[in-house]
């Protein structure tokens, strides 16, 4: 379990953040560029530093461990970065790259190491003779099945994926989110999803968490937050996701858009202020917090809030 | 420059270089003489194509009758190894030095900025020739007053890209996975900047052997009995007016070198542009 | 009868030994728009690009792509300059790239006006603020004296299709636009470029691995697999109906909408 209050810089990426994730679970975080999911990711995994708050890993608090302690934790939560190219060494084969993990933990040693890479590798749909690659000899689907196998290898138990798919074309989509789902099945793992598509998360997350400049704005089970969104901007989301019909999606063009603000929000202020259509005095002044709206659902919205 | 220009330019580099090596290497196969053979009856000898030259003596005799080729011939020896050494040694010092200031930044690169500030100020052939004559000349001393002189170019092309590389995704994963800073810094990052100490390598190399040069020049280098093209030029300059050859040939020598070593060094950098690998 | 926009009969490309496109055919009536879909490597961008001739000389084009009835493929580099970014103009996939970084956006665009439309360096300033404010880029005349770097991907995106239009073509060819983009700047982006058609009656070609995305903009969807056109249909039967096998694993793979 985790409970997260990050605050990073003058201008918060992070600010008020209560995050809380159960084993097995799988919950997503969805929001666009900036919104901040990614540094919370990365906090999630004590590679951010925080300003303010506690980062708890299994009840640890990951900012008070020694360096070589939380180097040790680190078996058990890795991460799936965005691009799965830069993030492999680009003067390291992958069969080293897989083998570090293990080697690093001590779960083997360079030579044994060898047996359980190429079972790793042909776990995630690649071939044992790959391991004497460079990253760089890959497609882009298969680097991402690398990235898998990396974060997978030392056997963690929390992953945090961030962007796995949006390198890809859409139909390779679905074979590393099966992937991704069976592994889960077979080694009882906790996800944390980070993404800014909707459709490939409702079919994964248990929960979803919708982000915008540094804060939760709604949290629910997927199914609900979509069919109802209780935050604007969730409904905003939703409604831009292209949909595979010609006539809504012709006529969703030609409906009216509500006019749509240049400018960044003032600093207190809910960031949707400026492009939300039910925008009210009070938005701009100061943003309400992450209020319980029913069983399992939380949103940030005056909407929602007691009047005064 | 043209890519064909650049390539025959590296490549006359090369040939200046595989000269001097093959001189060294091969010295005493093709020394007609010690280089320490004194004979004073052939003393200030002209080179062989002039009228009172000798052909047993091919590019003359110095002051006491010692063999100016055979001398320049054994000398690359010493130049090479020097050049070699100075700047192997320095590019340990300034190559770990600069990644440790690159990537553990704070207190670290605060303490080594701050030495390469100072270094940078200082006038440093002063200092150098300070130190030899304190601690007298040899081949150690230079060597280590040389790898001194040229660290800090490592260090401080090390250091920034260090820096930059630091905050690179694939560092950030290797950190996740639980990698420690030692596999880090071995593995990652040094791989990452072993073309640029190369470079950097080269032109240290160059300019190595020609403090040498000029430290023996100097009177502080190696043993003025061990024939450093360096020393020969010290020796030769009192007899320029009577027995030109004595100092041109050793300057024609460091001249062809670190030519040859500029020459390479430039094309190397072209090849090993991080930017286009 | 009129030419079609764009005539395209047996184009086959080859860069070196590998076969990008494969003798593939297809018509693109005067302010049609289509959609070629496809992923990675089946030759929608090699196609595209061959539109304006942007391949490299050591690619072997054969075949025939006509605008308007002249063979492309046969213009002198002259005719090809007044094409581009004038009759035809592209819009990518990086606006960031195709941006001289050094240069104001104002005047990036003027120049294209000045080229193609033969407008007064004063006219054309002032043209470059109107196409600014008409891809909805708020206070145009502050925008246009900044630079690439200062714009979000999304305005950079607004920006480019401001400079393609100031060709006044009468074709756009779009090549994954929308691909880097957050969903909602995608949505908006798709909005302008489908008013902006039916404002101006271009032709549009649009280039994606994502069929959803052009489902309600196009009017024909044209697929590609590994260098050839495995469907050429109207838009509402390919969806509803798909012939081919490749088609419906596309289909299936993409989202149906969310929500209510």
């Amino acid at each position: 379990m985790k409970d997260i209050f990050v605050r990073y810089g003058q201008r918060a990426a992070l600010a008020g953040i209560d995050f809380a994730v159960g084993a097995g679970e799988t919950v997503a975080v969805i929001g666009e560029s900036g919104c901040g999911k990614s540094t919370l990711g990365r906090a999630l995994l004590g590679l951010q530093p925080v300003a303010a708050g506690r980062v708890m890993f299994k009840g640890e608090d990951l900012a008070t461990l020694p360096a070589a302690t939380l180097r040790h934790r680190r078996r058990l939560m890795q991460m799936m970065f965005q691009d799965p190219q830069a993030s492999l060494n680009p003067r390291m084969r992958i069969g080293e790259t897989l083998a570090e993990p293990l080697v690093v933990h001590h779960l083997a040693t360079w030579r044994t190491a060898r047996t359980m890479v190429a079972e790793m590798l042909n776990r995630v749909g690649l071939s044992p003779a790959h391991a004497g690659r460079y990253p760089h000899e890959f497609s882009g689907g298969q680097r991402q099945r690398i990235a898998i196998a990396r974060a997978m290898i030392a056997g963690p138990e929390l992953v945090v994926a961030d962007e796995p798919l949006s390198a890809l074309d859409v139909t390779l989509q679905g074979q590393i989110l099966d992937l991704l789902a069976s592994l889960q099945q077979e080694r009882a793992l906790t996800y944390v999803f980070i993404s800014h598509d909707l459709p490939v998360v409702r079919h994964l997350a248990g929960r979803v968490s919708v982000m915008l400049g540094g804060r939760i704005v709604e949290q629910g089970a997927p199914a609900e937050l979509f069919a109802k969104p209780a935050h604007p901007y969730t409904a905003a989301l939703c409604d831009a996701v292209p949909i595979a019909d010609p006539r809504i999606a012709r006529a969703k063009l030609l409906e009216k858009q509500p006019e749509s603000h240049e400018g960044q929000p003032a600093p207190d202020a809910c960031p949707f202020s400026v492009r939300c259509p039910h925008a009210r005095p009070i938005c701009i002044e100061a943003m309400p917090g992450l209020r319980s709206i029913a069983a399992g659902r939380q949103a940030a919205c005056w909407l929602h809030e007691e009047p005064a | 420059m043209r890519p064909a220009a650049a390539r025959a330019s590296a490549i006359l580099g090369a040939i200046l270089l595989a000269l001097v090596l093959f001189a060294a290497v091969a010295a005493p196969l093709i020394a007609p003489y010690k280089p320490t053979a004194i004979e004073l009856r052939q003393r200030l000898l002209p080179p062989a194509w002039e009228a009172a030259g000798s052909s047993r003596h091919l590019l003359g005799t110095d002051n006491v009758g010692r063999d100016l080729f055979s001398r320049i011939v054994w000398g690359a020896r010493i130049s090479l190894s020097v050049g070699l050494a100075a700047a192997s040694l320095g590019a340990v010092i300034g190559g770990t030095l600069g990644l440790c200031a690159g990537y553990f930044g704070g207190a670290v690169d605060a303490v080594i900025s701050w030495l390469i500030e100072v270094q940078l100020a200082f006038p440093f052939t002063l200092f150098a020739i300070f130190l030899l004559a304190a601690f007298g000349g040899g081949f150690l001393p230079v060597v280590g007053v040389l790898a001194l002189a040229t660290w800090v170019n490592y260090a401080r092309v090390v250091r920034g890209q260090a820096m930059s590389l630091r905050s690179q995704d694939f560092i950030l994963a290797a950190q996740s996975v639980g990698v420690g800073p030692a596999r880090l810094l071995r593995r990652y990052l040094l791989p990452a900047v072993l073309p640029s100490i190369v470079v950097v390598g080269s032109f240290s190399a160059a300019q190595a052997i020609l403090t040498e040069a000029a430290l023996s020049f100097l009177g502080v280098g190696v043993d003025p009995t061990i024939p450093s093209w360096g020393a020969m030029l010290n020796l030769g300059r009192n007899y320029l007016q009577t027995a030109w050859w004595m100092a041109i040939f050793p300057g024609i020598a460091i001249a062809i070198t670190v030519l040859g070593i500029n020459l390479l060094g430039d094309w190397l950098g072209t090849r090993l542009d991080p930017r286009a690998g | 009868m009129t030419a079609p926009l764009l005539d395209v009969s047996g184009l086959t490309i080859r860069f070196g030994a590998t076969l990008a496109v494969d003798d593939i055919s297809f018509t693109l009536g005067e302010g049609e728009a289509i959609g070629i879909v496809g992923e990675s490597g089946s030759g929608k961008s090699a196609t595209i690009l061959a539109a304006l001739r942007l391949h490299p000389a050591s690619t072997t084009i054969t075949g025939m792509l006509a605008f308007r009835g002249q063979d492309i493929t046969q213009l002198s580099p002259d005719a090809l300059r007044d094409l581009r970014g004038g009759q035809i103009a592209m819009i990518f996939q990086d606006p960031l790239t195709a941006f001289n970084p050094l240069m104001r956006i104002g005047k990036q665009i003027a120049e294209v006006l000045t080229r193609h439309r033969g407008l007064s360096r004063q006219a054309a300033d002032a043209e470059a603020i109107r196409l600014l404010a008409q891809v909805g880029i708020t206070e145009p005349a502050r925008r246009a004296r900044q630079y690439p770097h200062e714009f979000s991907g999304g305005m950079r995106q607004r920006v480019m299709i401001a400079q393609a239009l100031a060709g006044d073509p009468a074709l756009l060819i779009a090549d994954e636009p929308t691909t880097a983009l957050d969903p909602t700047v995608q949505a908006e982006i798709v909005r302008l470029i489908a008013s902006l058609r039916r404002a101006r009656g271009m032709g549009l070609i649009w280039v994606t691995h994502d069929l959803a995305l052009m489902a309600g903009i196009v009017d024909r969807v044209l697929v590609m697999k590994s260098g050839r056109i495995v469907e050429d249909a109207a838009v509402d039967d390919l969806y509803r109906a798909p012939r081919h096998p490749y088609t419906r694993t596309l289909l299936a793979a993409v989202s149906r909408g969310i929500g209510p």
